[in-house]
């Protein structure tokens, strides 16, 4: 892979150089804890030192809530047309930011691809950015604390400059454009670079077995604690809105006022909501919360991996962070291993 | 290169279809046959199926759900569908007048696996409103009727007048090609041909070489748990029952999550599913 070396005194010139090609968004401060990705003019508006932003990047691809067509009693349904054309560049997207969105690409494609999704996706520019740890992130026991694909441009940290990997052809364009901005990689830089690489897996201050959970969650299928987190659980669906991963959508058609003509539209959905599984006559297949909860934790951590091999939560800490009852899902885990070997 | 740019720029998987509902046939109360045909000639041609698979019909302004298609690819050009009203995509489906344009898209699902069902015996066992999807599959048996050993269709319903496909199926009875069993739990009427009971009760007297055999079953859960019973006391293999499951669908298409079971889409890798795989699936039955 290429890589070349920015100084940090060029990295304004840069972003207002990636501006060149698009609308740049990157973490902004909300609040005095809390970021989301914005968009932004020049370098004095990014936060630098972000660890996560409230929503992942799933929102500019996968929106909210969006249109999937426009219908009417003459013409049927039509795909309304993009907003707009341009570029969209993602400054400062994490490892697990950037793990959710290979997540994203495998499950939205496969035999159907989802095209709102990909259509955006497409025209993205990723640009990452390597970050510290805090108590929430896990994201070392998941494997997804590295990337080596699913960026343009990669920009890791080590004190004076940052090291930038070039993943695409497009990336390494956007280097060339402005290649008085960069700087060869020399030996020092290298051994920064991995000195800094073992600082940071040394500041990770949570670890969870993942490996053989599978396993354990069969085991545990019948346990109690799935009617504790129930409990505790409030079904405000937090956790889905909030995971890089979770994909669940709702479909509904809104009518305009001339009752003809109206938008079939999807927003998230989350399986921790009443009405997730629900069947027309009213039968309800997960009516209980305890049922809805283990659900989540099965998909994520037991059904993704027989699916795909690996779990799809990327450990980002969001759900534990932002979860208003404090279900966590780090002691969810130690619990149900630690009864299992009791 | 990044995965997600080896994806073409796709046609759009929720894209419904026009067609146009031909015909309505009553069937018992709160159910219709729906015969559509989709508008665009090539795509009546291209559309195959098989037997177990759903498609996702949108009634313009109201919604999109799935329904399983009771017709048999081997009848192309119409697609029927056997519809409760029940929700509110089947109750404005059923207030729509004559040659009202719908939308459809699929196939959806895997079907019955119809490569190893052949050179079997087939013995359908079907409930209420699961008559829908065998159907399907027992007119795909009668059509290619060399391909299979006998075939037996059990059908139960609590009283003649809920019967769905009635006529169709009585009409069965004098044929020598099928052994068609159906049954009522009580004839009010007194009028009833057939056998009274339980659909369990129709096991009684059946010869059938469990190894030799496939079993399809569709109903209610409560039918799906005794009808169960009664094939593993016949030592069917598990992978030899075959059952087809309803779930909260959005998209049919393993996106939007809600037909979920265990790991499994009911949309993608159902709505068939053996025995074996609901043993293994958490809350499937």
């Amino acid at each position: 892979m290429k890589i070349v070396k920015l100084p940090k005194e060029n990295l304004g010139q840069f972003i207002t150089h990636l501006g060149t090609f698009g609308e740049i968004d990157a973490p902004v401060r909300r609040g005095d804890e809390s970021f989301a990705f914005a968009p932004v003019k020049d370098l004095s508006e990014i936060a630098l030192d972000c660890t996560r932003t409230i929503l992942p990047l799933k929102k500019y691809f996968f929106k909210p809530i969006e249109i999937m067509f426009d219908f009417s009693a003459k013409s049927g349904y039509e795909v309304p047309a993009e907003e707009t054309d341009q570029r969209l560049i993602v400054f400062g997207a994490h490892p697990c930011d950037i793990h959710g969105l290979k997540i994203l690409d495998i499950v939205l494609g496969g035999r159907y691809p989802d095209s709102y999704y990909f259509v955006r996706r497409n025209q993205a520019v990723i640009v990452g950015l390597d970050c510290v740890p805090d108590e929430y992130c896990f994201c070392r026991s998941t494997g997804t604390d590295f990337v080596d694909s699913g960026f343009d441009l990669f920009l890791s940290d080590i004190d004076g400059a940052y090291l930038v990997r070039v993943g695409t052809s497009l990336g390494d364009d956007i280097v060339m454009a402005a290649h008085s901005l960069f700087r060869e990689v020399e030996k020092g830089d290298r051994e920064a670079y991995k000195a800094k690489s073992i600082r940071r897996r040394e500041s990770f201050q949570t670890e969870i077995q993942l490996q053989d959970l599978p396993e354990i969650m069969d085991l545990e299928y019948e346990n109690e604690l799935w009617q504790e987190v129930g409990e505790k659980c409030l079904g405000c669906g937090t956790c889905s809105m909030v995971c890089p991963t979770c994909y669940c959508y709702a479909v509904f058609d809104e009518l305009n006022l001339d009752a003809s003509s109206g938008q079939r539209k999807r927003r998230w959905d989350s399986c921790l909501f009443t009405d997730y599984a629900l069947v027309a006559g009213g039968h309800n297949f997960r009516a209980g919360r305890a049922s809805r909860v283990k659900n989540r934790y099965f998909h994520k951590q037991r059904g993704f991996v027989s699916q795909y091999g690996r779990p799809s939560c990327v450990g980002c800490g969001r759900c534990k962070a932002y979860c208003p009852a404090g279900v966590d899902i780090l002691e969810v885990v130690q619990k149900l291993r630690s009864e299992t070997r009791a | 290169m990044p995965d997600h740019q080896s994806h073409p720029e796709c046609q759009n998987a929720y894209q419904p279809h026009p067609a146009r509902i031909i015909r309505t046939l009553p069937q018992i109360s709160d159910h219709q046959l729906f015969q559509i045909r989709l508008d665009d000639e090539e795509m009546v041609k291209r559309f195959s199926y098989r037997p177990g698979q759903f498609v996702m019909l949108s009634v313009v302004g109201t919604g999109e759900a799935p329904f399983s298609i009771s017709s048999s690819p081997t009848r192309p050009g119409i697609i029927e569908l056997c519809v409760r009203r029940i929700g509110h995509v089947t109750n404005a489906l059923f207030k729509l007048p004559p040659n009202a344009r719908i939308g459809v898209r699929g196939p959806y699902g895997n079907g019955f696996p119809i490569e190893k069902l052949e050179g079997n015996h087939l013995l359908l066992v079907a409930g209420g409103l699961g008559m829908a999807p065998l159907r399907s599959l027992l007119w795909y048996a009668l059509d290619n009727r060399s391909k299979f050993k006998d075939v037996t269709l059990m059908y139960g319903g609590r009283n003649p007048d809920e019967m769905l496909f009635k006529y169709e199926l009585l009409n069965l009875i004098g044929r020598a090609d099928v052994n068609c069993l159906l049954t009522v739990d009580r004839d009010p009427s007194e009028r009833w041909k057939a056998r009274l009971g339980p659909v369990t009760k129709l096991f009684d007297d059946l010869e059938i070489d469990a190894t030799q055999t496939y079993a399809a079953i569709c109903g209610p859960e409560v039918m799906f748990k005794f009808v169960l019973e009664k094939l593993l006391e016949r030592n069917f293999s598990k992978d030899r029952i075959l059952m087809s499951l309803e779930r909260n669908m959005q998209c049919g298409v393993g996106k939007c999550g809600h037909c979920m079971i265990g790991y499994k889409y009911t949309c993608l890798d159902g709505p068939i599913f053996t025995y074996w795989d609901a043993i293994n699936l958490p809350e499937m039955i």
